[in-house]
C-alpha cells in the first residue's frame, strides 16, 4: 500500500463485511503523531480470532474475510514509529487505532483519502461513514447521515452528489492543512 | 470553500430532473471492481473512482458502479467484471484508469468489448 488512505479504504472493507451499519473514520494530526482510527458496528470477533488477524500466517481460508490487510497496515504504523492497536466486541464491534509518526522518513503519506470516502459511500450506500479529519486545533467533519437527511430523496450515491462531496474534502482538508500535503 | 450546506441548492437542482429517469435497476448495466487488499494494493481505488467520475461526465443513468471482493486471482488485478442485462460477464484484469476510460468509451457506451484487456488474452 503507497498511501495510508488506501489502507483505510481496505481496513474499512472489513467493516463492511462484518455487516456495520456506521464506520467512522478519524485522522488526527497533532504535535508530530497521525493517529488514524476506524471504528464500525459490525458483528464484531471472538478473543481468539482477535489474536489470529494480526498474523498473516495463521489466518486460515476458513477465515479468509480477514487476510493481508491488518497486518499490513499494524506494519505501516510501526515502520513509521508508531503503534497499532484493535479492539473487539462480539455484536458490538471492531475498533482500530494506529499511530505515526509524521516526520518519520518510512511514514507513507496519507494520500487521496477524498478517493477512499467517495468509494466507500459509492459502493454501498446503506452504510453510513463519518469522517473527521483535524490538523492541529482545526478540524472538518463529514456525516453521511446528516447529508442524506438534507438530500431528501435524492440518492448519495449519485454521481454528482459524490463529486460534490469529493470537493468539500479536499477543500477543507487543503484549507485545515494550510496548503500542506500530510 | 464549500460547506455542507450547499448541498441543499445541489438536491434542489437534482429532484428536478430526477423524476424523468428511468428508476427500474433491472436494466442497470453493472461494473463491478475487486475491492479487496489485493485489488486496493493494485491500483483498484483509481479505476473504481475513473468509473465514477466517468458515469458523471457522460451522464449515464442507467449505469452502476459497485464492488466485489477478493476472486481468488490477485495476481491479475485490478480486475473489471462488466454485467450487461442479457449478455455473458465480461471479465477485465489489469485494469489503470486508462484502461477504465477505454472501457467505459468503447464497451459501456459504444458496447464494444475491449478485447486486449480480457482475462482470456493472459
Amino acid at each position: 500500500m503507497r498511501e495510508l488512505s488506501l489502507n483505510i479504504l481496505d481496513i474499512a472493507e472489513n467493516s463492511v463485511k462484518a455487516g456495520a451499519t456506521l464506520i467512522q473514520i478519524s485522522i488526527t494530526v497533532k504535535c508530530g503523531i497521525i493517529e488514524i482510527r476506524i471504528e464500525d458496528n459490525g458483528c464484531g470477533m471472538n478473543g481468539e480470532f482477535l489474536k489470529t488477524v494480526i498474523d498473516p500466517f495463521t489466518t486460515t481460508r476458513t477465515t479468509r474475510k480477514v487476510g493481508m490487510g491488518i497486518p499490513l497496515f499494524k506494519m505501516a504504523a510501526e515502520q513509521a514509529g508508531g503503534s497499532f492497536n484493535i479492539t473487539s466486541t462480539e455484536g458490538i464491534g471492531t475498533k482500530i487505532s494506529a499511530t505515526f509518526q509524521k516526520d518519520h522518513i518510512d511514514r507513507a503519506p496519507i494520500g487521496a483519502i477524498e478517493d477512499t470516502v467517495i468509494a466507500l459511500i459509492a459502493a454501498d450506500c446503506k452504510i453510513d461513514y463519518t469522517f473527521c479529519y483535524s490538523f492541529e486545533e482545526k478540524d472538518f467533519a463529514l456525516d453521511t447521515r446528516e447529508i442524506k437527511a438534507q438530500l431528501d430523496n435524492i440518492p448519495i450515491d449519485e454521481s454528482e452528489v459524490l463529486q460534490f462531496i469529493k470537493g468539500l474534502i479536499i477543500e477543507n482538508i487543503l484549507s485545515i492543512n494550510g496548503g500542506v500535503v500530510i | 470553500m464549500k460547506t455542507i450546506a450547499e448541498i441543499m441548492a445541489l438536491r434542489d437542482k437534482m429532484q428536478a430532473e430526477i423524476i424523468t429517469r428511468d428508476s427500474s435497476e433491472v436494466n442497470d448495466i453493472r461494473i463491478v471492481v475487486g475491492l479487496a487488499t489485493c485489488g486496493i494494493a493494485a491500483g483498484a481505488r483509481p479505476v473504481f473512482n475513473t468509473m465514477i467520475d466517468e458515469v458523471t461526465t457522460r451522464n449515464l443513468k442507467n449505469v452502476k458502479v459497485t464492488r466485489s471482493g477478493c476472486l481468488g486471482m490477485c495476481k491479475l488485478e485490478p480486475i473489471v467484471e462488466v454485467f450487461v442485462p442479457g449478455e455473458e460477464k465480461v471479465t477485465y484484469i489489469l485494469v489503470d484508469a486508462d484502461k477504465a476510460k477505454r472501457i467505459m468509451a468503447d464497451h459501456i457506451v459504444n458496447g464494444n468489448i475491449v478485447t486486449e484487456y480480457l482475462i482470456s488474452n493472459e
